[in-house]
């Protein structure tokens, strides 16, 4: 604001290219997503034998019976139900368990705080198709085999990092000073923490909270292992996708991604809710 | 504070999800008829008839594996009938019930012989029977080499129509299912290696199946380089990326059933010692966790009655495994296959190539030995001797170890199967 | 009691996963140690004699070093985007986070639809008559392709992981700093790299550990691109554990991918290291 420009003309001019340069770098990375979604999208709409025509049309002819198969296959409204309460309950278990301990290592200092972070972090770097086995023996012995709640559990386990680091991050972020002051003015820790620090955070957790549900969703092995009855949607649809018509392929494909879109979209403003009240 | 209690609150809301484990439906855990079509024809057209209803899963093997394996270590578990192909139940031995209360009239002895896993009990009952062949655009035709038979090819003529083809067209069209989930190695044990060497195993690295790799060489300077991401041949047929493929005739099928006149069927090429084929078999298991043992049985016997193998035809392109009337009304790839089958098998020189025996499971691992071999000669191009060499020291160990005898069309053996 | 409360908040996550990470884990590590019941290093010594370890290994590590970085670049242009912009943010943050809930199973199906031969990309060229006929894009024989395809697909599914968590903490940091920079006379790059780079440390230290341990996991769209000729460290576990049914031998992999990831992200953590006095 307090530049003095010497030459107001060519600022003016470098200002209207830097706004050109920006514009036109947000239209190719929104094209740069958007378009394979089309793609999916606009095959689902297509009739089988324009899939495998050549070359391929961008635009579809709005055939609806590759999708119209998935809605009539049978059971798949129950696992679109099953995917739905798997992932919210695994977005629960993974915000309530991940947010204190975020909290406790972005606001304390003890011995065994990096050991925590590390050790945490690195039960994502392990392979789950190999700990489906013992688990699924496990669960079984227990009795938590084919449930929602025992899938939300593993789902759990992988979204429990995310929602740790994620949080901790938030949590860093938040100037100490704001909970003192509240301190100082009557409130207790845990108030302090409810009143002035979770909505600040409020932003990041929803977003991690859109991870845990996100990770649920799309998981596929643990998912096929552990639900017989009650099959998600990805376990019930994805894993035979690969090997099915190309048609049905695609329909399958926007079958399980539309979902998700709805979701995320559901959730967009939460991204930015507490934007304007943050700490500034 | 209220965040906390509305958590709360939403996490025992949660707790009555977990459902009564009442187990009505008999669960039939499958590798078979996986793509999403062929699920829902068992489910509707093949399964409807079984009295309390049947839960079909088609599975790919990782979590198939998975689940079984924790079933059987934890000793008590939900699935009531295993499917898969011979491959996918060597291994489980173990783990599987005897079936030979359950009547088999009808059925060939060595196709039984096969349930029995080198045991002395019958532990799968042969379900569901196809094999490859090989499948071509109509367009192709016109560059069949002069005086070949479509339904008595060579390999040395597949390879000069291959070549034609790619000649005229400026790319190479025949297609290979060489991709992740490709059948690949059931071509070289089954196909190429017996049609020059007369043997799966025995002559792993003679003179003849180094010919044999040459002549594949050969094929595959006139195939599509995509091949390596192909692992079921419709789709390129569908696409016109390929025009001639090889292939499971299930990975076939769609070509045929959406565009029946644009697609021939014919039996595979021969080689010097015959018209090498071989079988898929597809079986039923029960496995001792089996919920409730009677309803399983009863699963089992129901998939072998003619109607219900008439009906698994129509919905998976395997063929029954007992002489059934077929009616007319087939599907086109049905139409398609059935005479091209009959002819590969019928041939002079059929040379049938059976399923491997014994092997426990070190199936997988010997299927990789084949692989194996493909991508280190053909792909990455190393020496044909020295890669047979190397792969003939792992393919004898491997038979030692699983203490697996010749099969057919390697002469019988006592003891592990010899790598000469 | 204030000693003990961040044990206390790190109490359930820990519980959580000794429970469902823990113990299948050092069922599954046991596995890779023992060969028919005894002690033994045969499996470790039967991957690495294996033709196929070492190129698995480094085209992994190699994938990961292409992808990581350009997803970092970006994420943050992303990120820097979606904080300048007034208009339009929450629908262009949309925008940006929709891959996040896209499975990669159906990101492969997606971009595997562009390269192959009779796909979109082709469609495109021979509609503008670039070319005449199609050109085979994901040949064994052009594996600089297949991996550039790979890049691509990864880019583009997996960057909005890092933007959204570089989002939130670009949200977090003080606009007061990036304005004081602004009157010392700062270009919008000179604060860019001396005031948000350094503010955002610990979000962009969550962001690329976490990123280049999934890129250590990558498989489903190496699988659906590269086939079988892009062997990576999680397709060859998948092999030895499910075709090959060693189970040994599997866990001998999945534990290289463990050891690769503690070694990365030791790494990283000591790069970005934020010390305790440069906190905000």
């Amino acid at each position: 604001m307090t530049q003095a420009p010497d030459n107001p003309i060519s600022h003016d001019a470098v200002r209207r290219a830097g706004r050109w340069v920006f514009a036109t770098g947000v239209t190719v990375l929104v094209l740069w997503v958007l378009v394979p979604i089309w793609l999916l999208l606009a095959n689902a709409l297509s009739a089988p034998a324009e899939v495998t025509s050549f070359p391929r049309s961008w635009i579809p002819a709005f055939d609806t019976a590759s999708l119209a198969f998935f809605f009539g296959y049978g059971g798949v409204l129950d696992a679109l139900w099953n995917s739905v309460q798997v992932a919210v309950v695994t977005m629960i278990l993974a915000i309530g368990l991940g947010a204190p301990a975020g909290y406790a290592l972005s606001r304390f200092d003890f011995p065994g705080k990096e050991a925590f972070r590390f050790l945490v972090i690195m039960t994502r770097a392990f392979p789950l198709p190999l700990l489906a086995l013992p688990l699924a023996v496990m669960f079984i012995r227990t009795g938590i085999d084919d449930t929602i709640i025992g899938l939300a559990l593993v789902h759990a386990t992988l979204a429990l990092p995310f929602a740790v680091l994620i949080t901790f991050s938030l949590f860093s972020g938040i100037p100490v000073e704001l909970e003192e002051a509240a301190w100082t003015l009557g409130c207790t820790r845990f108030q302090a923490v409810t009143k002035v620090v979770l909505p600040l955070a409020a932003p990041g957790i929803a977003a991690s909270a859109v991870f845990a549900f996100v990770i649920s969703w799309n998981e596929v092995f643990a998912a096929a292992v552990l639900t017989i009855q009650n099959r998600t949607l990805t376990a019930f649809l994805l894993q035979s996708l690969d090997v099915s018509p190309l048609h049905l392929k695609f329909a399958g494909g926007a079958v399980l991604v539309i979902p998700a879109l709805l979701f995320i979209f559901a959730v967009r403003k939460y991204l930015f809710a507490m934007w304007g009240i943050a700490n500034r | 504070m209220k965040r906390i209690l509305t958590l709360t609150a939403l996490m025992a809301a949660a707790l009555p999800l977990i459902p009564a484990a009442a187990q009505a439906e008999a669960l039939f855990w499958s590798t078979q008829a996986k793509p999403v079509e062929e699920s829902q024809a068992m489910r509707e057209q093949v399964l409807a008839g079984f009295a309390g209803g049947v839960d079909y899963q088609g599975m790919d093997n990782g979590p198939w594996l998975t689940r079984i394996q924790a079933e059987l270590q934890a000793g008590n578990g939900s699935i009531a009938v295993l499917g898969g192909l011979h491959g996918d139940l060597t291994g489980l031995e173990d783990g599987l019930m005897d079936l030979s209360t359950i009547d088999t009239s009808g059925i060939g002895e060595a196709m039984l012989a096969l349930g029995a896993l080198g045991t002395d009990q019958q532990l799968y009952l042969p379900w569901m029977q196809a094999t490859y062949l090989m499948a071509a655009n109509r367009e192709a035709l016109q560059y069949l080499p002069a005086g070949a038979d479509l339904n008595a090819l060579t390999y040395d003529q597949l390879i000069a129509w291959a070549a034609a083809v790619h000649e005229a067209t400026g790319t190479p069209r025949f297609g290979f299912p060489a991709g992740p989930q490709g059948l690949r190695h059931r071509f070289f044990q089954g196909f190429l290696l017996p049609a020059y060497t007369g043997s799966t195993v025995t002559e792993f690295r003679s003179a003849d199946a180094v010919e044999a790799w040459g002549v594949f060489g050969d094929l595959w300077a006139h195939t599509t380089p995509a091949s390596t991401n192909y692992s079921f041949m419709q789709e390129p047929l569908l696409t016109g990326d390929v025009w001639i493929a090889f292939d499971h005739v299930a990975r076939l099928a769609d070509a045929f059933n959406q565009r029946p006149d644009d697609f021939v069927a014919f039996p595979a090429p021969a080689g010097p010692k015959g018209r090498a084929y071989m079988p898929v078999l597809a079986g039923l298991a029960v496995m001792k966790t089996a919920p409730d043992a009677a309803q399983s049985m009863a699963l089992v016997e129901y998939m072998l009655r003619p109607e219900t193998q008439i009906a698994t035809l129509r919905a998976t392109n395997f063929f029954p495994v007992k002489a059934v009337d077929m009616p007319a009304d087939m599907p086109a790839s049905v139409q398609a296959f059935a005479p091209a089958i009959a002819t590969m098998t019928g041939a002079a020189d059929a040379l049938p190539a059976l399923l491997p025996m014994g092997l426990g499971d070190k199936g997988g691992q010997f299927s990789q030995i084949y692989t194996d071999t493909f991508e280190q000669i053909i792909l990455a191009g190393r020496p044909v001797q020295d890669v047979l060499d190397a792969q003939a020291e792992v393919l004898r160990a491997l038979m030692v170890e699983a203490g697996a005898p010749c099969w057919a069309p390697d002469a019988p053996s006592d003891g592990p199967c010899p790598v000469n | 009691m204030p000693r003990a409360l961040p044990y206390l908040l790190l109490l359930p996550a820990t519980l959580f996963l000794g429970v469902f990470f823990l113990y299948p884990f050092l069922n599954v590590a046991w596995d890779s140690i023992t060969r028919g019941g005894e002690m033994t290093l045969a499996n470790y010594q039967r991957m690495a004699s294996h033709w196929k370890f070492s190129t698995a290994f480094w085209n992994t590590l190699f994938l990961a070093a292409l992808v990581v970085p350009i997803q970092l670049a970006m994420a943050l242009t992303m990120a820097s985007i979606v904080t300048r912009l007034e208009k339009g943010r929450s629908s262009i943050l949309y925008i940006f986070a929709i891959p996040l809930g896209i499975s990669d199973l159906a990101a492969g199906l997606i971009w595997l639809a562009i390269f192959e031969q009779s796909g979109f990309l082709n469609s495109m060229l021979y509609g503008l008559g670039v070319i005449e006929r199609p050109i085979l894009f994901l040949s064994y024989q052009n594996p600089v392709v297949i991996l550039i395809a790979i890049v691509l697909a990864e880019v583009w599914r997996a960057t909005a992981i890092m933007m959204v968590i570089l989002v939130a903490g670009m949200g977090l940091i003080p606009k007061e700093y990036g304005e004081a920079a602004e009157v010392f006379g700062a270009s919008r790059w000179q604060r860019f790299i001396r005031v948000t780079l350094p503010m955002l440390k610990p979000s962009l230290q969550t962001a690329l550990i976490l990123r280049v341990i999934l890129a250590f996991e990558v498989f489903a769209v190496v699988m659906a691109l590269g086939g079988t000729q892009f062997p990576v460290l999680m397709s060859e576990t998948y092999n030895w554990q499910f075709v090959m049914q060693d189970r040994g031998v599997a866990a001998a992999y999945a534990m290289v991918i463990l050891g690769i990831s503690i070694a990365f992200t030791l790494v990283i953590l000591r790069l970005l290291h934020v010390p305790k006095e440069a906190r905000i």
